[in-house]
């Protein structure tokens, strides 16, 4: 039976990327999934809940489960987002048995893109013909919340066009962390510069990661620098192969 | 030590430009997180031992009193005198006042972060007993006038280069530029420090509770000599440091060394029991034991309780990326790093550290490598919301967070907003497709350019069905 996949694009890929969605939601069809795209969905209440608001995250919450929880699956392009569903959703629910109950069933039905497509959906090959030399950068919820790390990469070697330049430290935080980026831009830039720094040393030609913040804060210091050749793109584009600037 | 955890924001441009320290830092990598990576993989059960660790400390905090009297009782029947301290003051106050009973002049001294807290040297100094630090590290900082910058390694912050200027300015001695020559002058003129110290002053790793016993882990063999030549001892360290058995140690044992600097076992443990017997020919004649508090036992019972697990190796702040990038000075007290950030405000009060608990990326990297997996990153958010529910947080962040809670609940108007947003930014982001600056975001672009979005949302182009 085909499963049934609620796709929550994440409000960053939403307003910012929005061609990340459309090559997710071809990943999902290729592997045999029907995709649903709940209308009113907006943020996974992340950017609040770790900045302190507790009380806005559990109603955030709440709203999601409402809307996602009818589906066989739920998925999302972005390991920090899911890992807010995964693992502190149900967080949110302690003092609640009920509620706890059905987060933690939701979480369960819930994953990161590549890691549904390979544990999941069992996608054997990627649908894009995408050639280049790769490097990709582990972000750290999906990598350390949800064990991301090989999913991608089984992914990225089924493509014959593609060549993985593994850097050093892919496993570092790039600098990003939401509100910190903004917070403490210096020390933020800093973390972001290291990143830059291993990724050209990697001399691969693009930069592929699974995070649209990691990789906008990565791009954002490359551009700065002067490097605007190196190619900055979501797992997702590299897999489905859109063509850039297709849809913008 | 004075809290100046406050200054944090500013500390943190200082050090990013500190070159010296910068290439200092650099070497963090290869000795402590890699030096960890190499040995930590010994333990075939990791994951298990981890678990029994925590298990450990939390069988511990969660009968802390009952552990604490065990222990008293333990070491007070082998002749050693139990001092309870609630604050730092009060462990300066014992610490003078038992150098005064017993005519001390002299004292040498291990490492130990706890006398840190109390700023016990100064205080000591003050009472006419000239303390020497006996550690290579905090020698060298005492030489310096400094604090140290990290919980294992105190001078990481400094290189080779400036160890030799400052010996060769303060000992009066021909520079040395080797690391050998270098050590061999540290112990040349600590040997005399060690022989005539009246009082040894150390730390405490561990307190086992079946024994009585102070147990120190150490790599220079100094503290052997703090602890035994000298006819007085006086170990200091913190109340959550009790563990119930020496088995418990052994577990505790094969973590910490393999944590903290890539060492299967360090080159001493040395477990100090009671004062020196009548049959005994070596040892202090008097063993006192100072537990201090200042703030910890508060934390008992409480929703931040897991953070007394702490054994101190440091595993924490060698991989956080903050902690990397401008060392441990930043963070204004004792602890740096990710357990720092948490332990300053909690033992110096919230209010005086508004920076530590937002200054992570919560990447996780510190409770993916801690022995005793304290949930750092849970802990650092758990004080951000206490920042949020006491109001202090920047009136200008309040008002965000309400705002985008409140967007996020109205989907019609969150889909006109985030319109609206796409469009703008693509619009400033001009023909180079980026914006190079944003108001209200400077902190971003002040280092980056900001790769400007489509102008349509997802929904948007999803609903008009667009499927590329």
């Amino acid at each position: 039976m085909q499963m049934r996949v609620g796709f929550f694009v994440t409000c960053l890929v939403d307003t910012m990327r929005p061609r990340i969605g459309f090559a997710a939601i071809r990943l999902l069809e290729t592997a045999g999934c029907e995709v649903v795209v709940p209308a009113r969905q907006t943020c996974c209440g992340q950017p609040g809940f770790n900045s302190g608001d507790r009380k806005s995250a559990r109603t955030m919450a709440l709203k999601f489960l409402a809307e996602f929880e009818a589906f066989d699956y739920v998925v999302l392009p972005s390991g920090s987002c899911a890992g807010m569903i995964r693992v502190h959703y149900p967080d949110l629910f302690r003092d609640d048995p009920a509620l706890h109950q059905r987060f933690a069933a939701l979480a369960q039905r819930t994953h990161e893109l590549t890691d549904f497509l390979v544990n999941v959906a069992r996608l054997g090959k990627a649908p894009g013909n995408f050639r280049g030399t790769l490097t990709y950068h582990d972000s750290c919820s999906g990598l350390r919340e949800l064990d991301v790390y090989k999913q991608p990469r089984a992914l990225l070697a089924t493509m014959p066009g593609v060549t993985l330049n593994e850097m050093v430290e892919s496993t570092t935080c790039c600098g990003f962390g939401g509100t910190f980026s903004v917070k403490y831009g210096e020390l933020s830039t800093r973390m972001a510069d290291n990143k830059c720094k291993h990724i050209t040393e990697a001399h691969a030609n693009t930069i592929v990661g699974g995070d649209l913040g990691c990789l906008l804060n990565i791009e954002g210091r490359l551009r700065r620098k002067g490097d605007h050749r190196t190619r900055v793109l979501h797992v997702a584009e590299v897999l489905a192969d859109v063509e850039p600037d297709a849809t913008g | 030590m004075k809290n100046t955890s406050v200054d944090f924001k500013n500390q943190v441009t200082i050090k990013l430009a500190d070159a010296k320290l910068q290439d200092a830092l650099s070497r963090l990598q290869s000795r402590f997180v890699e030096g960890r990576s190499a040995v930590i993989s010994e333990i075939h059960d990791l994951q298990e031992t981890r678990d029994a660790a925590a298990g450990i400390r939390d069988r511990v905090l969660n009968d802390l009193e009952h552990w604490l009297l065990q222990f008293e009782q333990q070491a007070t029947a082998r002749g050693a005198i139990v001092h309870w301290a609630e604050s730092g003051e009060d462990v300066n106050r014992i610490v003078a006042g038992i150098a005064a009973q017993h005519g001390v002049k002299t004292a040498s001294k291990s490492k130990s972060m706890v006398s840190e807290e109390c700023g016990l040297n100064d205080a000591l100094e003050q009472a006419g007993v000239k303390v020497m630090e006996t550690d290579l590290g905090e020698y060298i900082l005492q030489l310096a006038h400094e604090a140290p910058s990290h919980i294992v390694a105190p001078v990481v912050h400094k290189n080779k280069e400036e160890i030799s200027d400052l010996f060769a300015e303060k000992h009066q001695l021909p520079r040395k530029t080797g690391i050998a020559e270098l050590c061999r002058e540290a112990r040349e003129v600590l040997r005399p420090a060690f022989l005539n110290a009246e009082m040894g002053i150390s730390g405490g790793n561990f307190l086992v509770a079946e024994t009585g016993s102070v147990l120190i882990v150490t790599n220079e063999g100094n503290g052997r000599l703090v602890t035994t030549l000298p006819r007085v001892h006086v170990a200091i360290t913190g109340i959550e440091k009790v563990v119930p058995t020496l088995e418990d140690v052994s577990t505790l044992l094969r973590l910490l060394p393999r944590s903290a600097t890539g060492q299967s076992i360090t080159n001493y443990v040395s477990v100090l029991t009671g004062n020196k017997a009548k049959e005994d020919h070596e040892g202090p004649e008097h063993f006192h034991i100072i537990l201090l508090d200042n703030g910890r036992s508060k934390l008992i019972g409480g929703e931040m309780q897991e953070m007394l697990r702490c054994i101190r190796c440091g595993a924490c702040m060698n991989h956080c990326p903050v902690y990397q990038n401008i060392g441990g000075h930043a963070y204004g007290w004792v602890y740096p790093g990710p357990m720092g950030s948490i332990l300053t405000p909690l033992l110096g009060g919230i209010e005086k550290s508004p920076d530590l608990p937002n200054a992570s990326t919560f990447c996780g990297a510190c409770s993916a490598v801690c022995p005793v997996k304290i949930p750092l990153p849970d802990l650092l958010r758990k004080l951000r919301v206490k920042q949020l529910e006491n109001g202090m947080k920047s009136r200008q962040e309040t008002f965000m967070l309400r705002a985008w809670a409140w967007l996020s609940l109205h989907p019609a108007i969150y889909a006109l907003a985030t319109r609206a947003t796409a469009r703008l930014l693509r619009l400033l982001g001009g023909r180079d497709k980026l914006l190079h600056i944003l108001p209200g975001a400077s902190g971003w672009t002040d280092g980056r350019d900001l790769p400007a979005p489509a102008g349509q949302t997802f929904r948007e182009m999803y609903q008009q069905g667009k499927r590329k």
